[in-house]
């Protein structure tokens, strides 16, 4: 298949760049130096320390990376010796060679196999993901407003109360329908949310005007707060400490200051440390 | 194929009768699709800087928000607080940049210079074709355009300032006006001018389809057009396709905004405290779906992002193929990725919402649509690969590009795979990997294809060649600059910095980062200031370049078979027939490298082709 033929070429209205060696070789570094660059970039710590059970997250975002950093070091790499190998010489012809069935099939099925592997693993993990909670989880609700997080906790009852949004006032931004018994001993919190360590917690969210997104880095939990909707997530915190909420989805002008804390604290501490928060 | 109005006889008298044509219908109002290609190509330009000018603000943002900028506070008065002598940026100026940066570049550079630019110059040249099928249509359509323009930049200028709720304009911060200042008039005019650009697309979309399907010389079967060719096919059919369900959505989001209609407002708005109530003190809004929106919204969205790179990916292999002097390999697999990638592209706009609240099942079926398309993607780079192989590579500005779309198609494509598993984009998503992701492949590969293009087809735009050197160097600053300004945001994406942020520094997490975004925006300013290499390179070379003759690059298509630039009715005389397709380099049977598509089968390749029946050897 591979004929280069000897002849001199008839060319003579083309200037051959006097710089064609030199181009290449400079392609070829540039190339090299990227796949340097990138390499030296991915192996630093870069996501934020992992505080949740979603660590089949950093697996998977792991696995990506070995995989397409693999492909992407080979392939800029061959990039980087064919500008550096094959250069216009002025004397001999370009291989005349220009299609092979049994490599082309060969290449289209292997990364057709990498994909499907690619994709059994990311449908499993996304059934993990969302599946549906576990019976104790508890309950928390999150309700986002331009520009601030309403954390609501059902209190002792277990129930939380009733909701109306033609009862949102200043005072009361969630419309939270003092009439209904299981509201009287509902906790609210403001950016503020408190969690205990090791338990599954189930977080009902919405918002009261635009999309917000309901972002913990640290948990790798992230879901868009779409009014008119409440979307159920749900994840375990491990690891006491404190943490960010960010709002994910632009949101106005305050959408860069729609923060807020997560306060993970063990199972023991987590009454006194509601009814701290909620005193404030 | 026949030619349908334009005979050739007829047309070579026309041209002479229209040869004293006042300059006004000659260059302003022309139905010469050259003029028209080279009239957007030019718009393009002008908005590009506009877009180009935003994201510099934007970058200064990012790395010293905080920072007092006395100067720009003087340059944009209503961008910055500069009472009692502050001028740090405004939050609400910031939406409105990063807003306006996306919709103009999307829609009104990166659609427009390859697909109308190129579009209309190269495919009656590619075709053989006397002119687009529909002229008239055509020139209506550049004008369409161009008022969308400039109802898109008057925005800038009215009420609040222009549009603020990003390029995806999600309801209801777009639909409310007082979600955000944008949404007061800028948003209006923001769908004004989307439906202008819609209008135009389509009318463009009308005449690419047509003449290509219609307007084919004798002996252009399909499988022997140029890339280029097949994929201004497959672009314009996705525009004809996709962009309805834009114009919908656009219409919808009037009514909400303006005649009280609910279709993307829920039930229970309550802004600022206050419940949105109409007169019978009953919520004003009722049962409409913000999701809506965004399943319109990106069912448009995904396949504008192959509108964007499809030609890029033609220009690629057009170009890659005569610098490096060797045929391309597995042409009919690149014909068969392109169509499998344009079809594919309707069924993954869901990969945009994988976190938006819609039934984890549907995120399924949209992962797998997303994750399948990394296959056809992957076929394409293996090919130019196996193009470069045993090549004899000349390194000219056109080939730089090439390999710079090569590149950049690599290192995008890749990190798709990464936000196609709908758990990891879990994390990624609304960061800046996203946006380091479609910068690289969706924005650079069709940046970097509309700059070999613009330096490989100058002769048949302008009659003369681009310069080399200053070429070279405008694409080595680019090359490297683009690199050090999207490559870093993988990282800073992954350690969780947010798009669309006025000031990342708010968050503790964030705050480490900053010296990351410092060098971003360094190498972002580089960038910036390298186009002006090309800004004087075009102008320069456009009046005062070297002249070019018919074929400067020893190439093989039919654009390289008339005068540059080609005469009104592109071919003085009859139009050329083709006998092969056009990547026949470096056949040893021929004592030219290079074998035109014009030239007939020799005898040995006509008793070659009897032999083998007439479904094999197409090309």
């Amino acid at each position: 298949m591979l004929r280069i033929a000897s002849n001199n070429r008839q060319s003579g209205t083309v200037e051959v760049s006097r710089m064609g060696k030199l181009q290449g070789l400079l392609f070829a570094l540039a190339t090299v130096a990227l796949v340097a660059l990138a390499t030296f970039y991915f192996t630093r710590t870069w996501l934020p320390p992992l505080k949740s059970d979603r660590v089949a997250i950093d697996h998977a975002i792991w696995l990506s990376l070995v995989v397409t950093g693999a492909v992407f070091i080979l392939t800029n790499l061959l990039l980087a010796y064919f500008s550096w190998r094959f250069q216009d010489d002025g004397q001999t012809r370009a291989a005349y060679w220009h299609h092979n069935p049994r490599l082309e099939w060969a290449w289209t099925l292997v990364t057709a196999l990498i994909m499907c592997t690619f994709l059994f693993k990311a449908l499993n993990l996304w059934a993990e993901v969302t599946s549906p909670p576990p019976a104790d989880a508890m309950l928390i609700e999150v309700t986002g407003q331009q520009f601030a997080w309403n954390v609501r906790y059902p209190g002792p009852d277990g129930m939380l109360g009733r909701t109306d949004h033609l009862l949102a006032s200043q005072e009361n931004p969630i419309g939270l329908d003092k009439s209904d018994p299981h509201s009287t001993d509902d906790v609210l919190l403001l950016n503020q949310m408190v969690l205990p360590q090791d338990r599954p917690v189930r977080v009902q969210i919405r918002s009261m005007d635009v999309i917000h997104s309901f972002f913990l880095p640290n948990f790798r939990v992230k879901q868009d707060a779409v009014p008119g909707m409440t979307v159920q997530i749900w994840f375990t915190p491990q690891g006491i400490g404190d943490y960010e909420i960010a709002c994910a989805e632009h949101c106005g002008l305050g959408h860069y200051r729609m923060r807020g804390q997560v306060h993970v604290v063990s199972a023991d501490g987590f009454d006194k440390a509601l009814a701290d928060a909620a005193a404030q | 194929m026949t030619e349908m109005a334009h005979g050739p006889e007829a047309h070579a008298g026309q041209a002479h009768a229209h040869a004293k044509e006042a300059f006004i219908w000659k260059y302003v109002f022309s139905k010469n699709h050259r003029i028209i290609g080279v009239q957007y190509y030019v718009t393009a330009m002008v908005m590009a800087l506009v877009a180009g000018l935003l994201a510099m603000l934007i970058r200064l943002q990012l790395a010293w928000p905080q920072k007092d900028w006395g100067v720009l506070a003087k340059i944009f008065p209503m961008g910055y607080d500069a009472g009692g002598g502050f001028g740090v940026m405004r939050p609400e100026f910031y939406a409105m940049l990063f807003t306006m940066h996306g919709t103009i570049m999307v829609f009104f550079v990166l659609s427009t210079a390859p697909v109308s630019g190129f579009g209309n110059l190269l495919i009656p040249l590619q075709a053989g074709a006397r002119d687009m099928a529909f002229p008239f249509l055509n020139g209506l359509s550049f004008w369409t355009f161009f008022v969308g323009c400039v109802v898109i930049l008057t925005s800038f200028f009215v009420g609040a300032g222009a549009a603020a709720g990003g390029w995806t304009a999600y309801p209801p911060l777009s639909a409310l006006k007082a979600a955000v200042p944008g949404s007061e008039t800028g948003q209006t005019f923001w769908i004004v001018g989307m439906v202008f650009f819609i209008a135009s697309f389509t009318m463009g979309g009308l005449n690419f389809v047509t003449t290509i399907i219609n307007l084919r010389t004798k002996g252009l079967s399909p499988l022997r057009m140029p890339m280029t060719l097949w994929a201004m096919f497959l672009v314009a059919v996705l525009g004809l396709l996709a962009f309805p369900a834009l114009i919908a959505a656009c219409i919808m989001l009037i009514f909400d905004r303006h005649f009280g209609t609910s279709f993307f407002l829920p039930t229970g708005l309550v802004l600022n405290n206050a419940p949105l109530l109409g007169a019978d003190g009953k919520f004003l809004h009722q049962g409409g779906s913000p999701l809506l929106w965004q399943h319109l919204f990106w069912f448009l969205g995904h396949p504008e992002v192959y509108i964007l790179m499809l030609p890029a990916l033609g220009f690629t292999s057009d170009i890659l193929t005569n610098f490096a002097r060797k045929p391309l390999f597995g042409y009919k697999s690149m014909v068969g990725a392109m169509c499998a990638i344009g079809g594919l592209s309707f069924i993954v706009w869901g990969h945009h919402m994988f976190v938006s609240g819609m039934n984890p099942y549907l995120a399924m079926a949209f992962a797998v649509g997303t994750i399948l398309i990394a296959v056809p993607s992957a076929v394409k780079v293996f090919n130019w690969l196996a193009t470069l192989r045993g090549a004899r590579i000349r390194f000219n500005t056109p080939m730089l590009w090439a390999m710079g779309v090569v590149s950049l198609f690599i290192s995008g494509g890749l990190s798709g795979v990464w936000l196609a598993q709908s758990a990891p984009d879990i994390q990624l998503h609304d960061t800046m990997f996203v946006a380091a992701h479609f910068h690289l492949i969706m924005a650079g590969a069709a940046l970097f294809g509309v700059f070999g293009a613009t330096s490989y087809w100058f002769p048949k735009m302008f009659g003369r060649m681009m310069n080399d050197t200053l070429g070279k160097a405008h694409f080595w600053f680019t090359f490297i600059a683009y690199y050090c300004t999207f490559f870093p945001m993988h990282y800073i994406g992954i350690a969780g910095h947010l798009r669309r942020i006025y000031d990342p520094y708010q968050y503790e997490f964030l705050k480490p980062l900053q010296p990351i975004n410092e060098f971003i925006t360094i190498s972002a300013l580089v960038l910036g200031v390298s186009q002006i290499l090309f800004f004087i390179n075009f102008f320069w070379s456009a009046f005062a370049g070297r002249k070019a003759g018919e074929n400067p690059w020893d190439a093989n298509g039919l654009e390289w078979t008339t005068a540059s630039p080609p005469p009104h009715g592109n071919w003085p005389g009859a139009i050329p027939e083709v006998h092969r397709w056009p990547y026949e380099y470096a056949n040893p049977d021929f004592p030219k490298d290079h074998v035109m598509q014009t030239e007939p089968l020799t005898a040995a390749e006509q008793k070659l082709k009897a032999a083998e029946g007439p479904s094999r050897h197409e090309h």
